[in-house]
């Protein structure tokens, strides 16, 4: 498959045969490695999902690239982000996952685990830096477009932010379609859509967004 | 917003660049209402010489405060553990009366009935049965899932224990790590409790009858149920009740004030308790308590 602008550190690879998203970093969830390469799995990541499902995330790659990550649990995902980008803040509330997420930081030296609540920015504002290039949120809580709001705060005017909204998290009982409808809805107060693709090819009722702020 | 901001200080303000406890509490403490370059002041701020440099810091304060953060939390998961024990004590016990219940209430219908809790699984499996009572039959289901409640408690606990206690459980087993927990009323407790005490929890009523006069010193409480002292010859059992009751005693005051895990007591203990369950009986006829074991 040719690459459709993956970020730079994030390569398609082969692993026993199959050709995979792929990080360079030590192994964090017992994920297959090939050398320094370790499988990106996106059926356990949603920005994985997103970029395997090649959405245009505007993710660059590099040093340079600030990322603010929003519902880091034990650092499956945000260990891949780390691999390929700068400076990595990664903000969780549940004590329980971020022992975990803690071995991922060991061998990460710029990324930077905050056990804070993403719904109360004022707390940790003192410690992310402004206009980060990137958000990305998976916090599978209700209020996810409330969340993207209040943290908008942080990221630089061209920046992105790309977020997995997760239907039941919400209402289980409603429509996944119309909580998604309400989300982009309240989420455009504050941001311009630029892409929505529903990943439920890894993802049952998850709707993936790449937005810019207003 | 720019102006703003000038009110709002990183976390660094007025640090020591290597000080890092004092950056850990900033990093845990401190507030902001919005954002700034914070890498740019620390740098004019003289905090760091290069933004290298700031994030080195940066990484070592946030991973301390986290780990800080996340220990204290998961101490006080030492409630959440004794709620659980005592939760999956009571609905072992309401199982068990209502299928007494249960099956008193069947051998008036059913010629077949058997006992206790396995009598209300047939009841709900095995639906060909000729009880056509459907009370009866919905008594059996409420037993039954009062019965698989106390089995997830039981899970729960055995997988929360480790995390809360890591030395007490892998001494004394997840349960009964958590029910000495619950019996002092929490981990700080016990680990503030002598061995002596721990190893009399749970027979607070032969204690009182001893001190009260008429029954003799009881030799263990809860931990009677350990196969250190059950294992052992009812000779020694005193011997090998203060022995496991002084590891557990450090095992808790390690889980607590350090957390560290420290494998090297189970192999104290099992060494100590081999020893004297290989005590022949009649040798240790005179056992006084005049081996220390602390
Ligand atoms: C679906 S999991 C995230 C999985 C992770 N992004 C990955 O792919 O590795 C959602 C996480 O968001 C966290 N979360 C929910 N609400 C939050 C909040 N208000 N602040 C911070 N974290 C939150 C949950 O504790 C949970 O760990």
């Amino acid at each position: 498959m040719s690459d459709r602008e993956l970020p730079a550190g994030v390569e398609r690879r082969e692993f026993d045969g199959t050709t995979r998203l792929a990080t360079r970093g030590e192994s964090v969830y017992g994920e297959p490695t090939e050398g320094e390469w370790r499988a990106w799995n996106p059926t356990r990541s949603k920005l994985g999902a997103m970029l395997d499902l090649e959405m245009d995330t505007g993710l660059e790659g590099g040093d340079e690239e600030t990322v603010l990550y929003l519902g880091a649990a034990s650092g499956t995902t945000v260990s891949h982000v780390a691999d390929f980008a700068g400076p990595t803040y990664a903000v969780e509330f549940a004590a329980r996952p971020v022992r975990d997420l803690l071995e991922a930081v060991d061998t990460r030296p710029r990324l930077f685990p905050l056990l804070k609540d993403a719904r109360k920015p004022e707390t940790y504002a003192h410690v992310v830096e402004s206009d980060v290039d990137v958000i990305v949120q998976d916090v599978a809580t209700r209020g996810q477009a409330r969340v993207a709001l209040e943290n908008r705060r942080f990221l630089a005017e061209d920046g992105r932010l790309l977020l997995a909204v997760k239907a039941r998290s919400e209402d289980v009982t409603r429509d996944p379609n119309d909580v998604f409808d309400d989300v982009r809805e309240e989420l455009a107060e504050g941001y311009e859509l630029l892409e929505t693709q529903r990943l439920d090819e890894y993802h049952t009722d998850h709707l993936g967004i790449v937005a810019r702020p207003r | 917003m720019t102006e703003d901001s000038a009110a709002d200080t990183g976390w660094f303000a007025g640090l020591e660049p290597d000080d890092l406890k004092a950056g850990a509490t900033a990093i845990a403490e401190g507030t902001a209402s919005e954002p700034a370059d914070w890498p740019s002041r620390a740098l004019e701020a003289g905090f760091a010489s290069d933004e290298d440099e700031y994030y080195d810091r940066l990484h070592e304060a946030t991973t301390a405060a986290t780990r800080a953060a996340v220990e204290r939390r998961e101490r006080a998961d030492d409630r959440q553990l004794v709620h659980a024990i005592r939760a999956m004590d009571d609905c072992h016990r309401t199982a068990n009366e209502l299928a007494e219940r249960l099956a008193e209430w069947g051998g008036t219908i059913d010629p077949e009935a058997g006992t206790g809790v396995a009598y209300a699984r047939e009841l709900v499996t095995e639906t060909d049965r000729e009880v056509d009572h459907p009370r009866v039959r919905s008594l059996a289901e409420r037993v039954v899932s009062l019965a698989e409640e106390a089995e997830e408690l039981r899970e729960y606990v055995e997988r929360e224990t480790p995390t809360v206690a890591p030395n007490l459980a892998a001494l004394a087993g997840p349960v009964l790590g958590a029910r000495l927990i619950s019996l002092a009323g929490g981990l700080e407790n016990l680990a503030k409790k002598p061995s002596g005490t721990v190893q009399v929890l749970g027979a607070e009523d032969a204690l009182f009858a001893h001190l009260r006069g008429h029954a003799p010193s009881p030799k263990h409480g809860i931990i009677y149920t350990h196969d250190a002292v059950r294992g052992t010859h009812p000779e020694n059992r005193g011997s090998a009740a203060r022995a496991l009751a002084g590891k557990l005693s450090i095992g808790a005051r390690v889980d607590h004030y350090s957390g560290e895990r420290k494998p090297e007591l189970e192999a104290e203990l099992t060494e100590r308790i081999e020893t004297i369950q290989s005590r022949t009986v009649d040798d240790d006829a005179d056992e006084t308590g005049g081996d220390a074991d602390e």
